[in-house]
């Protein structure tokens, strides 16, 4: 190995950025440490090298750091992370240090944690029903083993809530010992990162969780490392380790705040609203780690909870999150405010990978038509519920009136659910079932006429019988 | 050996000196890991560079090695079922030698050296041969036959030709041309941006038939033309792309996944294998060429994606086949250019792409069409280019959206609202077009019914209706409207629900013919005529949609192929049911 010199030769910090000169066969993306003159050190990676300059985003902030005395020491190698399965139980900043009072983790492995890109080959495709015991997801956005599903909500929706309340209910991953679950915690409160820490110690789950956390006093561009080192130990966790992973990170806007401070501070053209061009491509290099291997028994579920800013769908950082994930929960403001909790946007949200992952052997044989038919009766409904905002309720048809009902009766019983409300996915779908038996048979169209004969006409039976 | 010296290093972009004696596209190999990469600017002796790996740990001073060759694709047997990354690396021999994840700098060739075909001549000793005459074939695939032909540029007289068991590398013909003796063998390179050659290009006339109703009757295709699917995300892009790759009739499929996510491939990869076509019963994936540079792969490589797709598909094409080529997304191919454009300092147009956004568009779709290639049977060969477009908030005012309509002739345009109804394909009926309406009425009338295209604009002119009167409905009711409109609505709904509306995930219902589509739009409009009749008698539209026969109607796209006769027995039934209303009435009348 080469001995590494120290260059003491910053020539300017701006931002999260430093310029440091005269610098020999320096690596883009290397590690960079910073000691400062009290001894304490800083980390950062290098963003760009040219000729003999090379410019060094600082993960922990440059307050202190000076250009007389500050000394970089360039590591010859990109940012790593130290595994061990001791890392269970474990809370960790946001690059990888201990945070809590236990001791260092003794390496059995270290892992760059940008990763590398899973080769599409190679990959398993997701289709194992996970129940997460919520109806709006199990029976209608069903989330299976390996996918990457983010909760789009707003600040105040009870986004947090449900994310616990998946992690808590979804013991389908697999047996206890074979779980884990990976928190990634991106400029939240501390408030908000207790909610969950206890909401893991009150089911035992903290023993097998890995936590990072970067709070909302931490320091802002650790934030864009903090994804990456709990996916490096999630990976570590699900592939050579064997567990099925849970991976939530939260909250992803903080984490694309912290990406376009270091894009202003490089004075790159920006894309849309000020986020840098690249953020889809960033973005994707955090998500797509999600995912299945063929011959590996383990996987990684992933779990990002974003707020939108102003609710808005179409700004860039839900936008390019839909456009790489698979599906989305979005939680609606308008619902929450009609005391529907959670306040799930069935119409807007969606899982793709539900497909595969339901029917016979892993739900039942009904399952797709019967969401279909849910869903147009739903969306039928809230069109009755908007003309009669208008028209008012007597002026629409029997038929249509009927689908208002239903839609009613839909968000009151099957959207609205517990916190602690673990309903396993016969009840889910037997509850889809009792909700359509307001119709005629022949408006249920979506549904093939075995499953009428039975399901339906039993719930219709049971309904006279009432 | 000539080398190059890096100076800077900032993502996918490598800035080299001493690049002298290189030109614009020449791949080269970048740093102690031997990166490859693509020229893209050169000033002096100083070359930009894009990487199509990682440049991490790469560094100033490291070295660059010219190879004085552009980017190019190989072509010849072994393409077909293969799934290649951008540049054209087997992902599948990546994965027996590196494992999982993808791992930088290895060179593999893209088709297999060892592998032997049976190698058939077509053309005999003696024959005077031009560029594309076929000097035999190899059966590539149950599905395939693979025409090996004399490269472009290569004409001579065949000295000698091959018969039996042969690797791509070896000699299958001797040529003696103009420099000498020519040995041919099956492997041909072409470099990616710049299309291959043809005799020349013909108006598209026939339509490509994909199965799907909403396309194949209300906005066709043809085959070697150009169509563009925008949406926002979720709004069911890939999903009519996988589609469209299944059960188009075309020849070959080539699947460019552009940026998009891994498992979307491994769909492809583990469903091709199973599913069959529908006309031949042979697994699809026989006819089916993959490119995946999923999102997390190198953003320059997701620039050459495309380029590389249709240059493969170009040569299939040019030995007489239908190609289909679909492209998801090629905004993320745009994206990729107006990444490395921004590295380069370029001065930015709209949304900070390149100001040669539009023009490398319009060049990439130039690429599709219908032609009659090199060779001196004439043969007729199509190219069919799809691309999904993904743009931001799905506002169609983005300039991808925007180049791109500008050279496409069909429009499939995705609608959220409708998508959030999950009414699938979410294509809007009133903003989506085809510009080969015209061009395909004689086939539509000639082949498959004389009155099709009449039932497809009666179609259209009920849905536009639908669309005013909605207007009316929400301002002051359903009953404020005449019972014929009432019936217009009525019938708008059944064309929406059982007709357009078709669930790709239902065994059944994931293609129709084209007689079945044709004969499930017959019978609504069938529906709709005998209501007519009825309202003139003053049957009341709800009895008349309470019949029997309605619900047999909404069953009917269940039906299987064999059995699609049956849709015209519902006609009988409509209209007996509905005479028997008649009747009822007209007796109950005459007592009164
Ligand atoms: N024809 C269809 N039949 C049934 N479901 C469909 C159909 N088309 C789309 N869907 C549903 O919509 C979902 C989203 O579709 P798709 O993945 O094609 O969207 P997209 O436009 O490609 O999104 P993105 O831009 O994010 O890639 C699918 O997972 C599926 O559930
Ligand atoms: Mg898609």
């Amino acid at each position: 190995m080469k001995v590494r010199t120290e260059y003491k030769s910053i020539t300017s910090i701006s931002g999260p950025l430093v310029l440091i000169e005269r610098v020999h066969e320096v690596k883009y993306e290397e590690l960079v440490e910073f000691v400062l003159q009290d001894g304490s050190t800083r980390r950062g990676k290098v963003l760009e090298v040219h000729e003999d300059k090379a410019l060094v985003q600082v993960f922990e902030g440059t307050t202190g750091l000076d250009v007389e005395n500050t000394a970089g020491v360039f590591k010859g190698r990109g940012i790593e992370l130290s595994l061990s399965p001791d890392i269970q139980g474990r809370v960790f900043d946001g690059l990888g240090f201990p945070k809590d009072d236990g001791p260092p983790v003794i390496p059995k492995i270290r892992k760059d944690i940008n990763g590398a890109p899973i080769n599409p080959f190679a990959r398993d495709y997701p289709n194992e029903f996970i129940q997460t015991g919520i109806s709006t997801i199990d029976g209608l956005n069903t989330l299976v083993r390996g996918q990457k599903l983010p909760i789009f909500s707003g600040s105040g929706l009870p986004h947090n809530e449900m994310a616990a309340q998946i992690a808590r209910q979804a013991n389908v991953l697999g047996s206890q010992e074979e779980f884990a679950v990976v928190f990634g915690a991106m400029g939240i409160t501390y408030e908000e990162s207790e909610f969950f820490i206890q909401d893991f110690r009150r089911t035992g789950a903290l023993d097998r969780a890995v936590l990072f956390m970067n709070l909302a006093d931490d320091p802002v561009v650790e934030r864009i490392a903090t994804p990456r080192t709990a996916l490096t130990a999630a990976e570590y966790l699900a592939f050579d380790l064997g567990k099925q992973v849970l991976v939530i990170l939260t909250d992803m806007t903080n984490y694309c705040e912290a990406l376009r401070q270091v894009s202003a501070a490089r004075k790159e053209i920006p894309g849309r609203r000020g986020y840098p061009g690249y953020l889809y491509t960033d973005l994707a290099t955090v998500y797509e780690r999600a995912g299945r291997i063929k011959d590996k028994k383990g996987s990684i579920t992933m779990i990002p909870i974003l707020t939108m800013p102003e609710d808005d769908k179409t700004h860039p950082i839900p936008d390019l999150t839909g456009y790489i994930t698979e599906g989305q929960m979005i939680l609606s403001r308008p619902l929450y405010r009609k005391g529907v909790n959670p306040p799930v946007d069935v119409q807007q949200s969606l899982s793709r990978l539900k497909d595969k992952g339901i029917g016979e052997g892993k739900t039942r044989e009904d399952h797709a038509d019967l969401f279909n038919q849910l869903f147009a009766a739903y969306t039928r409904g809230k069109e009755a519920a908007e003309l009669a905002v208008i028209l008012g309720e007597a002026a629409l048809s029997e038929l249509d009136q009927k689908y208002l009902k239903f839609s009613e009766y839909f968000e009151d019983q099957y959207i609205s659910q517990k916190f602690d409300d673990d309903r396993d996915i016969e009840y889910t779908l037997n509850l889809g079932w009792e909700l359509l038996s307001v119709f005629p048979r022949v408006e249920l169209r979506r549904v093939r006429d075995e499953f009428l004969d039975k399901y339906f006409e039993k719930n219709k039976a049971e309904e006279k019988a009432v | 050996m000539k080398q190059g010296v890096i100076s800077k290093v900032a993502g996918p972009l490598v800035i080299a000196e001493k690049m002298h004696g290189s030109k614009m596209y020449d791949v080269v190999k970048v740093g102690e890991l031997k990166l490859m990469g693509e020229i893209i600017e050169l000033k002096q002796d100083r070359a930009s560079i894009q990487v199509y790996e990682d440049t991490a740990g790469i560094g100033v001073g490291e070295p660059v090695y010219p190879t004085y060759q552009p980017l190019s694709v190989e072509l010849g047997p072994g393409l077909l079922q293969t799934i290649y990354d951008g540049t054209q690396r087997p992902l599948d021999r990546i994965k027996e030698m590196t494992g999982d994840t993808i791992t930088r700098g290895i060179d593999v060739p893209p088709l297999d050296r060892e592998k032997k075909w049976e190698f058939k001549p077509v053309a005999s000793p003696g024959d005077q041969v031009d560029p594309g005459d076929v000097l035999g074939t190899v059966q590539e695939t149950t599905l395939v036959l693979h025409k090996i032909m004399v490269p472009p540029g290569v004409k001579g007289k065949v000295k000698k030709v091959e018969q039996g068991s042969f690797t791509i590398e070896q000699t299958i013909a001797i040529l003696e041309t103009d420099q000498g003796n020519k040995e041919i063998n099956m492997i041909q390179k072409w470099p990616v941006r710049q299309g291959r050659p043809y005799v020349k290009q013909l108006m598209p006339s026939e339509p490509l038939i994909t199965g799907q109703r909403v396309i194949d009757t209300l906005f066709p295709v043809a085959k070697g033309g150009t169509a563009c699917i925008p949406g926002p995300f979720g709004s069911g892009k890939t999903v009519v792309q996988h589609q469209l790759a299944k059960w188009s009739d075309a020849q070959i499929v080539v699947y460019i996944g552009c940026g998009e996510r891994g498992n979307e491939m491994t769909d492809v990869l583990m469903e091709f294998p199973e599913l069959t076509d529908p006309r031949s019963g042979e697994p699809l994936m026989m006819r089916t060429v993959l490119i995946a540079n999923t999102s997390n792969m190198p953003v320059a490589a997701r620039e050459a994606s495309v380029y590389t797709g249709i240059t493969i598909a170009e040569y299939f094409r040019d030995m007489g086949y239908s190609v289909a080529l679909m492209a998801d997304s090629t905004s993320r191919w745009a994206e990729a250019m107006r990444e490395i454009s921004g590295r380069l300092e370029e001065m930015p147009g709209d949304e900070g792409y390149p100001a040669y956004l539009s023009s490398r568009i319009a060049s990439f779709y130039e690429r599709a069409g219908r032609t009659i290639c090199l060779g001196k049977d004439r043969r007729e060969g199509a190219l069919t280019a799809i691309g999904a477009v993904s743009p931001p908030g799905g506002d169609l005012s983005d300039p991808v959206v925007q180049s791109t309509l500008r050279v496409v002739k069909v429009f499939w345009s995705l609608e959220d609202k409708l998508a959030y109804q999950r009414h699938f394909p979410a294509i809007s009926w009133l903003r989506s077009y085809s510009l080969y309406n015209r061009a395909l009425e004689d086939y539509f009338n000639e082949e498959i019914a004389d009155d099709f295209v009449k039932l497809k604009n009666q179609a259209i002119r009920i849905l536009e209706e639908e669309d005013e009167l909605q207007e009316i409905v929400r301002l002051v009711g359903l009953d404020a409207l005449s019972p014929p409109d009432r019936l217009t609505m009525e019938i708008a709904r059944s064309i929406r629900q059982d007709f357009l509306y078709q669930n790709a995930f239902h065994e059944i219902d994931t293609f129709a013919s084209i007689q079945k589509q044709y004969k499930l739009l017959s019978l609504i409009i069938h529906l709709h005529e005998m209501c007519k009749w009825g309202l003139e008698r003053k049957i009341s539209i709800q009895d008349m949609f309470n019949i029997d026969a309605i619900e047999r109607i909404s069953r009917a796209r269940y039906l299987t192929e064999d059995k699609i006769d049956q849709i015209d027995q519902i006609k009988d039934e409509i209209d007996q049911q509905i005479k028997a209303l008649y009747e009822a009435k007209t007796t109950r009348g005459g007592s009164k």
